[in-house]
């Protein structure tokens, strides 16, 4: 339940204490809302008491009379814009004219109500007046936060962007200023190096397109029936390559033996992709690397374990944010963007509406399970 | 000249380990002991039992201001040790850490703020005015 703090401005005491009897008891909700919003009552009887209360309050609404003793309500209202307090006016006045109207709602009165009014005048008014402070304030906060989550991205993105660049810029400056001689095979360190930091940058250019195409661009484009069996075989013969080198082993248990899904198979791409090369970079020498793919009451189940590193159960809930590579001592030479397990619990997610969850035991391994909700279209 | 920085030992702690790798060539070639610390866990446990004569950390590590939070730590432990901090974020993400402001250098406890690529040269110059030497 919220408050909001209402001002009632008028120089008739009656008009006031009638004003008050009426919303004291009375609440407005909505049908989207879980909230109530209540009133709390003030009272001013001149323009300039009612100045002196706006300005030490946080005022929510005001009911203001045009007719005033010294300063008038439009002078009030011109005030309140002037000075941008959040809060909404209503002005409440027998001397309705034209020109009144026309000159309040310029500086930003919300509406009229001609006195006398009945209760049910009023408390219809104050009902939209509510609305419209509620919606306001919200479209303001959404759009405060969007901007912030987006500033924070980009400052991010930037950091990320740019490691690479100076890593790569001193070793080239180390090598074109021979500090360590003029053998190149001493500088092969700082060669592969380089070379390393480039393909993580390709990476995190790659997952960054990824992630803009899922962004901009959400109704599904491609979509075809699929056997979902396929592309995960896809993407295992891409890891194998990778896999081969650490000698680890790559399974595909699936049961039925084709799974068939309407769906765009980029997306199922970048699932199966992120989740065996992760299950392939974190592995340890030697390990495996298990994909089983069920169909079972209307859902598809992926999960894909590994026999690697694990990791921490206070790890576990940083792995999906976006650039959080979770660092240690047995991760430090493993290269990430950083974003892939965050796009892929976004596809997952939103354009699946399905469910992704972890389980992991450090040194162990670890096992990511998707579930997504097979959808009845005929095939 | 070189041989004033010989033998005074710096603290590094960047979680990039190129850039460790490339300060530690450049510090240890003129002579300098250098300890190195990839996350800000390792750079605090070394604060607690070594004192450097020189401090450079990067800005962003495990946490987004690590570099602050360990100059902090430095200094409350050793007040005179000068600490460097070294970023890659610039104007062009709309952050800005300069110290030119007595405002700035209440609360940021670094001596000095640079950009990282800097030259060798720039770097050795600008600690060896730390140091006073």
């Amino acid at each position: 339940m919220a408050t909001l703090k209402v001002l009632i401005v008028d120089d008739e005491p009656g008009i006031r204490s009638g004003i008050k009897r009426i919303l004291s008891n009375y609440f407005v909700d909505f049908p989207f809302l879980d909230e109530e919003f209540t009133f709390e009552l003030q009272e001013a009887g001149s323009g300039e008491d009612a100045i002196e209360i706006i300005d030490k309050n946080n005022t929510d609404i005001v009911l203001l009379d045009n007719k005033l003793p010294g300063m008038d309500g439009i002078e009030v209202l011109e005030y309140i814009n002037k000075k941008e307090f959040d809060c909404s006016v209503m002005m409440i006045t027998s001397y309705a004219s034209l020109d009144l109207a026309v000159k309040a709602t310029n500086n930003g009165a919300y509406n009229f109500v001609p006195k006398p009014f009945t209760p049910q005048e009023l408390k219809a008014a104050m009902e939209g007046i509510t609305k419209n402070l509620y919606l306001r304030r919200m479209t303001k906060k959404l759009n405060k936060e969007g901007k912030q989550v987006r500033f924070q991205f980009l400052s991010v993105l930037s950091h990320e962007l740019k490691s690479p660049i100076n890593a790569i810029e001193g070793y080239l400056r180390i090598m074109k200023d021979r500090q360590v001689g003029n053998n190149i095979d001493d500088y092969e360190v700082m060669l592969n190096r380089s070379l390393e930091r480039i393909s993580g940058m390709r990476t995190l250019i790659m997952d960054m397109l990824d992630l803009t195409k899922l962004e901009s661009n959400k109704k599904a484009l491609d979509v075809k029936k699929i056997d979902i069996v396929d592309i995960a075989t896809l993407s295992k013969d891409t890891m194998t390559p990778m896999a081969i080198q650490k000698n680890i082993k790559i399974f595909i248990d699936s049961n039925p033996e084709h799974i068939f899904l309407l769906a765009e198979p980029e997306k199922i791409e970048i699932i199966f992709n992120n989740l065996i090369s992760n299950a392939v970079k974190y592995n340890k020498d030697n390990g495996e690397v298990n994909c089983v793919l069920r169909e079972e009451n209307n859902k598809i189940k992926i999960s894909v374990s590994d026999t690697g590193i694990g990791m921490s159960e206070e790890d576990i809930p940083k792995l999906f944010q976006e650039f959080m590579r979770i660092k240690n001592e047995k991760t430090k030479a493993i290269s990430g963007s950083g974003l892939g397990l965050s796009i892929l619990k976004k596809i997952v997610e939103e354009v699946f509406h399905g469910s992704i969850s972890v389980a992991s035991i450090p040194d162990k391994g670890t096992t990511f399970t998707i579930e997504i909700p097979k959808i009845n279209i005929p095939l | 000249m070189m041989n004033t920085l010989k033998d005074k030992t710096v603290l590094i702690a960047d979680d990039d380990m190129d850039i460790i790798t490339q300060l530690s060539l450049q510090l240890t070639k003129i002579g300098m002991k250098v300890i190195t610390a990839e996350t800000q866990k390792d750079a605090e446990s070394i604060i607690e039992k070594t004192k450097p004569d020189l401090a450079i950390f990067d800005l962003m590590m495990d946490n987004r201001d690590s570099g602050f939070i360990l100059s902090y730590k430095l200094k409350k432990k050793y007040p005179e040790v000068p600490v460097i901090i070294i970023t890659g974020v610039t104007a062009d993400t709309g952050m800005m850490f300069g110290l030119e402001s007595e405002e700035q250098k209440k609360w940021i406890k670094a001596d000095l703020y640079l950009e990282k690529g800097l030259r060798p040269e720039q770097l050795q110059m600008e600690i060896k005015k730390l140091l006073k030497i």
